[in-house]
């Protein structure tokens, strides 16, 4: 949850006097709260938390981490279905555990 | 150098560690205070890179691990009412209350629904409007300003079955009580790079002074911690204690003042309890006056919930820095992610997961890098090699 993710502006709108924006994320786009960056225009890049616009980052300080997340697949763990990923996350644990367990003594 | 191939710009990692290993003439001991840093340690054995006088303290910076057995029991609680919706974070779905935890609620029958981010909730609110709609609101200043304008929206849309339940924590107050301690060794922080984003540095120059300990605002990517490891190593063998900022890409020193605005509107500054460790003065926020409508304490009746804190789990130590996670008893033994006993070990930034994902199975054993198959969980922030090559790492 802490991990906030550097995003690109594709388009801004005032929506219901509420300043939103589509932003991709190296290929998945979603929507995003800009009232705390209310000066963001397309093209730009911002950190994005829990889908607000928190600071504004430089292209390539943004793309170097988007690239990284990307290639360590924290993209698809940020944007997929929790309860999938609980899941899955409860069976990787089983797997460890029985890893751990030939690692005890 | 085991592990330095791994960084994405060896050469500036080098470069830094022999820095710091030519300026280090006695031991000392630094907390990282956010959890996304321990992960990146672990990961990266940066604890271990680094020359033996300098000792990594793990901090209290996972706000799901350091979030009330209470408050989650009360999130549960609620989960359970007919015609509530309870939506949360991700993260929170397999941390474990007394006897249970969102997952199994919603195994149960609780509507439990996860949400990307808090205006989700809102959604979700709006178009039911004959369902109780509550939103779980933890985290540090980095989440609360979304989950603040998520409810002045509520307010101004008069959206009025929504509601938050606020366990919304403060670092600059743990800071500051970890430093009153008398079991204290800290030395140096590592202050949280994102959590300055939105709230700037202006907290931290009086916490510098009256401790008498540097604050070097970091970011989590590997080299982010070592050239924070550095300029705090720095400044303590020249015997100074200010406020440096090493992550100038992504803080300013005034941080986000919209963002801030806005948490003082909606909340108020609180006494809030952190799990495993206590009450800690103004450390947390809650809805202000104002805003009562939609807060779900009120709302609903959860008081008198019956909340036993497991007296194996000692997270509270690790929280604090006291110990460390492969020192406790139930450690890789009755404690696992998959069945824990606290949020230290179940969280993605948790301290206790760090070490388990990583394989620190004991104090002796060196940090190895997971299986192939292993990988970090949702949400985890970067365990990443660091891509900063040409940054001035600023």
């Amino acid at each position: 949850m802490c991990l906030a993710v550097p995003g690109r502006v594709l388009d801004v709108e005032d929506r219901d006097g509420t300043r939103m924006a589509t932003v991709d994320f190296g290929g998945v786009v979603k929507e995003v709260c800009l009232e705390y960056l209310p000066d963001l225009k397309p093209g730009e890049y911002a950190i994005v938390h829990v889908g607000f616009a928190l600071q504004k980052l430089d292209e390539e300080s943004a793309k170097r981490t988007l690239e990284l997340f990307e290639t360590l697949g924290l993209l698809q763990e940020e944007f997929a279905d929790p309860w999938e990923a609980a899941e899955a996350e409860l069976s990787e644990w089983q797997t460890q555990d029985d890893v751990h367990g030939e690692a005890r003594p | 150098m085991k592990y330095i191939d791994e960084f994405q710009n060896p050469d500036l990692a080098r470069r830094l560690l022999d820095e710091i290993r030519a300026a280090v003439t006695r031991p000392w001991a630094l907390m990282e205070v956010c959890g996304g840093q321990t992960h990146s340690i672990i990961r990266h054995g940066i604890d271990q890179l680094l020359p033996p006088e300098i000792e990594l303290i793990h901090g209290p910076g996972c706000p799901v691990c350091v979030t009330p057995l209470e408050m989650i029991d009360k999130a549960l609680e609620i989960a359970m009412r007919p015609g509530v919706i309870f939506c949360s974070f991700g993260d929170m779905l397999r941390v474990p209350g007394t006897g249970r935890d969102l997952f199994q609620v919603r195994g149960q029958g609780g509507d439990v629904r996860v949400v990307y981010s808090p205006l989700d909730a809102l959604r979700i609110a709006e178009e039911n409007p004959e369902r109780e709609v509550v939103f779980f609101g933890i985290g540090f200043e980095t989440t609360a300003p979304p989950n603040a304008m998520t409810v002045h929206q509520a307010r101004k849309r008069n959206i009025r079955n929504f509601s938050l339940l606020v366990s919304h924590v403060r670092v600059p107050p743990a800071i500051d009580a970890i430093m009153r301690s008398p079991d204290c060794r800290v030395q140096g922080f590592l202050a949280a790079g994102h959590v300055c984003s939105v709230m700037g540095t202006a907290e931290y120059p009086d916490l510098a002074r009256r401790h008498r300990v540097p604050i070097v605002v970091t970011g989590f990517e590997p080299l982010d911690v070592l050239e924070g490891v550095r300029r705090t190593v720095l400044q303590l063998e020249r015997g100074e204690h200010t406020v440096e900022n090493a992550y100038q890409r992504a803080v300013t020193a005034e941080g986000n003042p919209a963002a801030q605005a806005m948490l003082s509107d909606v909340f108020e500054i609180t006494d809030r309890a952190w799990r495993g460790i206590g009450a800690i003065p103004d450390s947390g926020w809650r809805l202000s006056e104002r805003y009562r409508d939609h807060d779900a304490e009120y709302r609903f009746s959860v008081e008198g919930i019956d909340t036993r804190e497991p007296a194996e789990c000692r997270s509270g130590e690790v929280l604090q820095g006291l110990l460390k996670p492969n020192e406790c008893e139930a450690f890789g033994t009755t404690c696992t992610p998959r069945s824990p006993l606290g949020a230290t070990m179940v969280s993605s930034e948790g301290a206790c997961a760090a070490y388990y994902l990583y394989r620190r199975l004991d104090g002796a054993t060196p940090g190895r890098r997971p299986a192939a198959s292993a990988r970090m969980t949702s949400g985890t922030p970067s365990p990443a090699t660091a891509s900063l090559e040409g940054s001035p790492l600023a």
